[in-house]
């Protein structure tokens, strides 16, 4: 099958001072205050922060779901915002260069498990059978492929979650935004899925941003960007090994 | 690309199905009222036609058979015989009244008739036609009675001699057919208490009770005991002859109304029905927005079922079309299985309706194609609602 729209811009992410402001005059707020942030290829980053501290906003705006106020974002090696949107079809980039993994699974419950990772390659216009195929590659990869004709509803949250970052995968994006992944798990399948994380990330080349509260797995990156009050600070990290 | 509202039907078939039997019950009842309004127009041309008629002849300045009363004396029809183009003409009676059979009673329009002449039952079923000259009847299939049954009619009883179909008056009631003097006697005989107040009242009166003149009151009373009086003359044109010419003749020479078929059909349809006509129409639009209602309703509910879900594909990328495309197909899907559980029902319960009801496959497809444009419309309120979501719920914060 054809690699997918976000292959081969494997220059993962850079943000360079970039601002957002919700509101005008005196009831203006500035969510993130001249952010700078860099994400490689196959490097899984985290981002912490109290509550308030500008996460939701950063990702968000990452997500090309909100407009920054000012500054730069460049995607795969691609300019798409600079001091306004680049790209006209910001659904389109969503679908083919950015991939999510939100806190709860979210699949869609009205398709079996293939075809909600095989979805995205659809909406992209691949064959369903070319689409189904690479479903079934990334489900193997995620160790899910044993339930790959069943509901979503009758998965384990581990096994949502993994079938959410297969959905997430499917349009090999240069970039997964991962919104507190692991929150509704036990630490083992928290664990298990930053494995995973770390191992589709290496595998595809992909550079992945885990938004996290959870404190087990804050020890398995090896950068950390630490969000306060509109600003990031980066940090090494532990970078510990998951068996 | 898979259809997603595929997808959901067959997801949550329970709950479509179950709405679609709710909507298919309604569309039913649509589809039913449609069809009584057809029966209605259909029982007046086949009474048209099965009374075997080319001119109705009634009194001056009325409607009449069907839709006014009407009288004239019972030897009018040798006059109308006599004049040229005319084969046929015979006297008929029409008075609705109940029939009883037994300790029951069955509204019925009561024919008089005269044998073998225009008004006569068109076909039977079972039995015969009537071949005596009294107490003998023919009736239609709707007033559930049986060859060999005795019916009394006013004070005299009848035995049921044969049974024909779809001859019912234009207010949907059953016809039974009696011979014209039994018919006569029947409309204005009164009864034996009357007969003799109307006597004694007679008796009282100096001017019809004359000394002088013996006799007088006899005949005074005689007179008022018996009928001379029919409700119209049904004709049957000559070969060949323009049944409009002839009625011409008969308005001009005879000073009385006759109408043609094409006429009497606007009486009965464009008059007669109209208001009937007017409130089916009234019901059939409120059934059409209580419909469009319901799917609005229920699409929108199990949208809003489904808002998350919709952020989530938003986000991922989906275009409005899809989303769009999904909602409207589900509409139109709910439209689909409502419309055969409607179609199916309405074809099982019209035997059962007391009325004629006629299911034209026209109407059918009208009703499908209404309902399609029902469902298109009602999702649009619900398309509006997915189209509003915020992708940006999905990621919450």
């Amino acid at each position: 099958m054809d690699q997918g729209p976000g292959q081969g811009q494997g220059q993962g992410i850079r943000i360079e001072g970039l601002w957002k402001r919700y509101g005008e005059g005196d009831a203006a707020v500035d969510a993130l205050k001249g952010v700078d942030m860099t994400v490689a290829p196959g490097e899984v980053v985290g981002l912490i922060g109290p509550s308030g501290s500008g996460k939701t906003t950063l990702l968000k705006c990452l997500g090309a779901v909100i407009e920054p106020t000012r500054g730069r974002m460049i995607l795969g090696g691609e300019v798409i915002y600079d001091a306004g949107w680049k790209i006209k079809d910001l659904r389109t980039l969503r679908r083919d260069r950015i991939g999510f993994v939100f806190q709860a699974p979210y699949l869609i419950p009205f398709l079996d498990v293939t075809d909600n990772v095989a979805l995205l390659p659809m909406l992209a216009g691949h064959p369903n059978d070319q689409a189904r195929e690479r479903a079934r590659e990334l489900l193997q990869a995620m160790d899910v492929s044993h339930r790959a004709q069943a509901e979503p509803s009758t998965l384990s949250g581990g096994e949502q979650q993994r079938v959410a970052i297969a959905r997430a995968l499917a349009n090999r994006p240069p970039v997964i935004l991962a919104d507190e992944p692991t929150a509704p798990l036990d630490s083992e399948r928290a664990l298990t899925v930053m494995r995973i994380l770390h191992d589709m990330a290496h595998q595809y080349q992909t550079a992945i941003i885990v938004v996290t509260h959870d404190e087990k797995i804050i020890p398995t990156f090896k950068r950390i960007y630490r969000i306060r009050d509109g600003q990031t600070f980066e940090e090494a990290g532990e970078g510990r090994e998951i068996a | 690309m898979i259809s997603l509202a595929g997808r959901d039907i067959l997801h949550s078939w329970s709950k479509f199905v179950l709405t679609g039997l709710g909507l298919g019950l309604l569309i039913g009842a649509t589809l039913t009222m449609a069809g009584v309004y057809r029966g209605m127009v259909d029982d007046a041309e086949v009474l048209l036609q099965n009374s075997g008629a080319d001119l109705w002849v009634v009194q001056k300045d009325t409607l009449g058979p069907y839709a006014e009363p009407s009288s004239l004396p019972d030897d009018l029809y040798r006059g109308i015989l006599a004049l040229p183009g005319v084969a046929q003409a015979a006297n008929v009676t029409y008075l609705t009244m109940q029939v009883r059979k037994g300790d029951t009673d069955v509204r019925a329009m009561v024919v008089g008739f005269k044998p073998g002449q225009p008004g006569a039952p068109g076909f039977l079923t079972s039995g015969r036609q009537i071949t005596r000259s009294h107490y003998e009847a023919v009736a239609d299939q709707m007033t559930r009675f049986k060859v060999g049954d005795r019916i009394r009619i006013r004070r005299q009883d009848y035995t049921v001699v044969g049974i024909t179909r779809r001859m019912v008056s234009s207010g949907g009631d059953p016809m039974v057919f009696i011979p014209l003097k039994d018919a006569q006697e029947a409309q204005f005989l009164k009864d034996n208490d009357a007969i003799v107040a109307g006597r004694a009242r007679n008796a009282a009166n100096p001017a019809l009770n004359r000394p002088g003149v013996p006799g007088l009151l006899d005949a005074i009373n005689a007179s008022q005991t018996s009928n001379h009086s029919v409700n119209a003359v049904l004709v049957k044109v000559a070969e060949g002859q323009d049944p409009t010419t002839v009625a011409q003749t008969i308005r001009r020479w005879k000073h009385l109304q006759a109408y043609d078929r094409k006429e009497m059909e606007d009486i009965l349809i464009a008059k007669l029905i109209a208001t009937a006509a007017k409130q089916i129409g009234m019901f059939l639009a409120i059934l059409a927005i209580v419909s469009a209602a319901i799917v609005a309703f229920i699409i929108y509910t199990l949208t809003l079922g489904k808002i998350r879900e919709i952020a989530v594909l938003k986000l991922i990328g989906t275009q409005n079309r899809t989303i769009a495309s999904m909602i409207l197909q589900q509409a139109l899907g709910l439209g689909v299985i409502g419309f055969l559980v409607g179609k199916v029902a309405a074809t099982l319960w019209a035997p059962a309706f007391p009325k004629y009801v006629l299911l034209l496959p026209g109407d059918a497809v009208w009703g499908f194609i209404i309902m399609m444009a029902v469902c298109a419309l009602a999702s649009t309120v619900a398309i509006r609602a997915a189209l509003n979501v915020d992708p940006a719920t999905a990621i919450g914060g």
